[in-house]
């Protein structure tokens, strides 16, 4: 009742739930600075020499390129797969009725979700071997790419953890008092009548999380996994590491990332509105 | 202390075509329209200095639109509205001094949610008529006291029933000494219990001679306090008279439908 | 202050092996320093920045010229939706090549450091998203409060800076403590231009020094602590603003 006069909608504050105003008209500003870049390029180098222009470089590195960008994919995809996995059984083992397993669980959440990213790498690149022993005595190399994707997994698992924490607790108790009374356990309650309901709250969060995921992948870089940052890299450099160059190469990588991951800023958008009305 | 004031005591600017016994309000064919739906078609009425005048009807006629037409929230299309002889739609008008003199309350209340009960009723005099802060306070400790609701001048509206914040809406629009008072639904969102707090304020309001328009649900009430009641449907006024005559001799099919479906 | 930990850190060096070199080695003990003030630095200037930039760009976005309000939503979806890591590397090298450098008596130094480069790119950053946050708190001023400061006479400006504004604030503390506590986690990546902040600082010791799981800690506590902190003290600000009898 008193509510009334001053309702604040709290659907409208949910995390990544801020663009409203979405739309593929928004790309063309970043690919028109992108050519724009390039007709500056293409003026600066000077006439009559024979140098390439930035666009005729571009073209002849766009493979090499656009192999490294699909690294930084693969890379977002098993990272997201690993870390849906690990993150719901975090999740789970926070909400456990066991004192043992919930703090542990509690403090790993919490440590990778207050850690920047880099810190993350970091450690992983540096504290995990780069060959591992299987049980069976078999000796598995772990390439960097692989380490990273394992490094780029862990925040996102945190943060899923405390997704899947969230929404388990938003579903009323009454829910879990019916499902007591007719004689479910605890697991069978879980299984069939919470986490059916937490999925389709959770999918437009899991979805952001996956374009932060992606927009991360990058820092791979900097400890040497060859994908598009350290591969645009390498090209500029081949090509003689000429300054005006530097412009529409960077240009063009975050013209790259954002054809990309705006389609699925939309797409996320689209699904949150969609939900917002069906509850 | 009575709440009263008149309009010369604060030196308001004497309109050369109205004197105090001319009508205070006058309507004259007001027609509105949101888009293409015509919500008012053509209204007129008068309501004279110290008159309580009810706006009955159904949902949906335009009762809501009509009263914040006479604030200048909504703007008409047709026609014209004078308050003490200031036309309201004229473009040139200026709107504050429109507003000095009309106070309106509303359905939701509409306090701030962030300043106490006391800073509601003292901001609009402060910041507005730039009164000194002292003197303002003693006002809004009075008319706080006035709406029955002392000992919680520093509540936060949160914390009080909608039977409250509707008292302290209700102050705070007093606060600015308006001649004329609108009442659009006040007490349409409120419990039942709290109902009665709300009208009693509006009715020793209307007792101690205030202009008084009143859009309300509440039939025993608008006979009671009413000089006037008018019947509104699909933005037309279809019946009106004093309420004796109004409740109990109704002609038109229309408002004898309603008065046998609320009464 | 040093002199108090020195013999403690330096004894269980020789004893265990644990080499935290930062708190026993004067050199590395300087140089840690130095690292917590610039990370300190750098996250405070650049959440003073991009709160600048929201409160501007929420204005904007509330313009009534569809140009301005046109390319503050391209630049929110520009820099929401690319790797902010290569946007710091496109302020630095690729913008950063071409401002001009200052004569410092017989060399020249870029008119803007590493470290003001890594505060305009990170404020940027952060500010695109609390442009949208400042904007979602505005219009959610309901508008009939904003109709009852009308009423009330109260003035486009009173109603605004009075009504809308500090219930808007309000509105938008918890989005906003999310994100400066994440712009000041993505501060770390000042790492990719050199700016010696904590996290670059703390590499350098572990590979003079070989000590990686030491300093891992040291840089993981530091984050969480840092982290904590600043949501403490908007956590705080939160309750402390929150509107009585309403929410929780």
């Amino acid at each position: 009742m008193s509510g009334m006069a001053f309702r604040i909608e709290a659907r409208r504050f949910g995390g990544g739930s801020f663009c409203s105003h979405v739309h593929w008209r928004h790309g063309l500003w970043l690919g028109l600075a992108f050519f724009g870049s390039l007709v500056f390029a293409y003026a600066q180098s000077e006439p009559g020499q024979q140098v390439p222009s930035a666009i005729s470089t571009l073209i002849l590195w766009l493979p090499f390129i656009l192999k490294g960008f699909g690294l930084n994919l693969l890379m977002s995809f098993i990272a997201m797969a690993a870390a849906t996995v690990l993150g719901i059984g975090l999740g789970l083992l926070q909400i456990s009725k066991l004192p043992l397993l919930r703090w542990p669980a509690w403090f790993v959440t919490h440590l990778f979700r207050n850690s920047p990213w880099l810190v993350i790498l970091f450690m992983v690149m540096f504290l995990v071997p780069f060959e591992m022993y299987l049980p069976g005595g078999e000796r598995v190399m772990l390439p960097d790419w692989i380490k990273a994707t394992f490094a780029f997994s862990l925040p996102v698992m945190a943060n899923i953890s405390e997704i899947l924490r969230g929404a388990i607790n938003s579903i009323p108790k009454g829910q879990w008092e019916s499902a007591e009374s007719l004689a479910f356990t605890r697991g069978q309650t879980l299984r069939w009548i919470i986490l059916p309901q937490c999925v389709r709250r959770a999918i437009p969060p899991w979805m952001n999380w996956y374009a932060l995921l992606a927009l991360a992948t990058p820092m791979a870089s900097i400890l040497g996994v060859r994908e598009a940052v350290s591969n645009t890299q390498a090209a500029m450099e081949a090509s003689g590491a000429r300054p005006e160059f530097l412009i529409p190469f960077y240009l063009f990588l975050l013209c790259l990332f954002f054809a990309y991951i705006y389609p699925i800023a939309i797409w996320t958008r689209k699904l949150e509105r969609k939900y917002a009305v069906a509850n | 202390m009575p709440l009263q004031t008149n309009s010369n005591a604060r030196g308001a600017n004497p309109q050369p075509n109205w004197a105090p016994d001319m009508p205070i309000i006058s309507l004259r064919d007001v027609h509105k329209s949101f888009g293409a739906v015509e919500v008012l078609k053509g209204i007129s009425f008068d309501v004279r200095k110290g008159e309580v005048v009810c706006i009955i009807g159904p949902s949906g006629s335009g009762k809501s639109t009509l009263i914040r037409c006479i604030n200048g929230l909504n703007n008409i299309q047709k026609g014209s509205i004078k308050v003490e002889g200031q036309e309201v739609n004229d473009p040139k008008l200026d709107l504050l001094s429109l507003r000095k003199k009309v106070g309106i309350v509303f359905q939701q209340y509409n306090l701030f949610p962030h300043k106490t009960a006391l800073q509601n009723v003292m901001m609009a005099p402060v910041l507005v008529l730039r009164e000194p802060k002292r003197e303002v306070e003693e006002r809004a400790r009075a008319l706080i006291a006035k709406v029955r609701l002392q000992g919680k001048e520093d509540a936060y509206p949160g914390e009080l029933s909608g039977g409250q914040q509707q008292r302290v809406a209700i102050a705070r629009s007093l606060a600015m000494r308006p001649d004329i008072m609108l009442f659009d639904e006040v007490t349409a969102a409120l419990d039942p219990e709290t109902v009665k707090e709300v009208l009693l304020t509006i009715r020793e309001l209307a007792a101690e001679g205030m202009t008084c328009i009143l859009v309300t649900h509440e039939m025993g009430f608008a006979r009671e306090v009413a000089d006037h009641v008018y019947f509104t449907d699909r933005g037309v006024i279809v019946e009106h008279g004093p309420p004796d005559q109004f409740f109990t001799k109704a002609n038109d099919p229309r408002t004898r439908q309603f008065l046998s479906q609320v009464l | 202050m040093f002199q108090l930990i020195a013999p403690f850190f330096q004894d269980l060096y020789n004893r265990t092996g644990l080499n935290f070199i930062v708190f026993y080695d004067s050199y590395e003990y300087e140089r840690f320093l130095s690292g917590i003030s610039i990370s300190l630095q750098l996250i405070l200037w650049s959440i003073v920045l991009s709160l600048v930039i929201g409160i501007l760009g929420a204005w904007a976005q509330s313009a009534r010229s569809p140009v301005l309000r046109g390319l503050m939503d391209a630049y929110i979806q520009a820099f929401r939706n690319t790797p902010p890591m290569i946007q710091l590397l496109f302020f630095y090298f690729a913008l950063g090549t071409f401002t001009p450098q200052v004569d410092m008596g017989g060399y020249y130094q870029p008119l803007i450091s590493s470290f003001m480069w890594a505060i305009i790119s990170l404020g940027i950053f952060g500010g695109a998203f609390n442009v949208e946050i400042f904007r979602a708190g505005l219009e959610a001023v309901p508008e009939s409060t904003k109709e009852a400061a009308e009423s009330l006479c109260m003035t486009k400006w009173q109603t605004y800076m009075h009504v809308t504004l500090p219930l808007a604030f309000r509105i938008s503390l918890p989005a906003l403590t999310n994100n400066l506590v994440s712009l000041a986690k993505t501060t770390s990546l000042a790492y990719v231009i050199s700016v010696p902040e904590m996290t670059y600082t703390l590499n350098q010791v572990w590979s003079d020094n070989v000590n990686v799981p030491e300093m891992m800690l040291i840089l993981f506590l530091f984050y969480v602590l840092v982290v904590s902190l600043l949501a403490a003290g908007l956590h705080f600000l939160e309750r402390r603003l929150a509107l009585p009898g309403y929410g929780q």
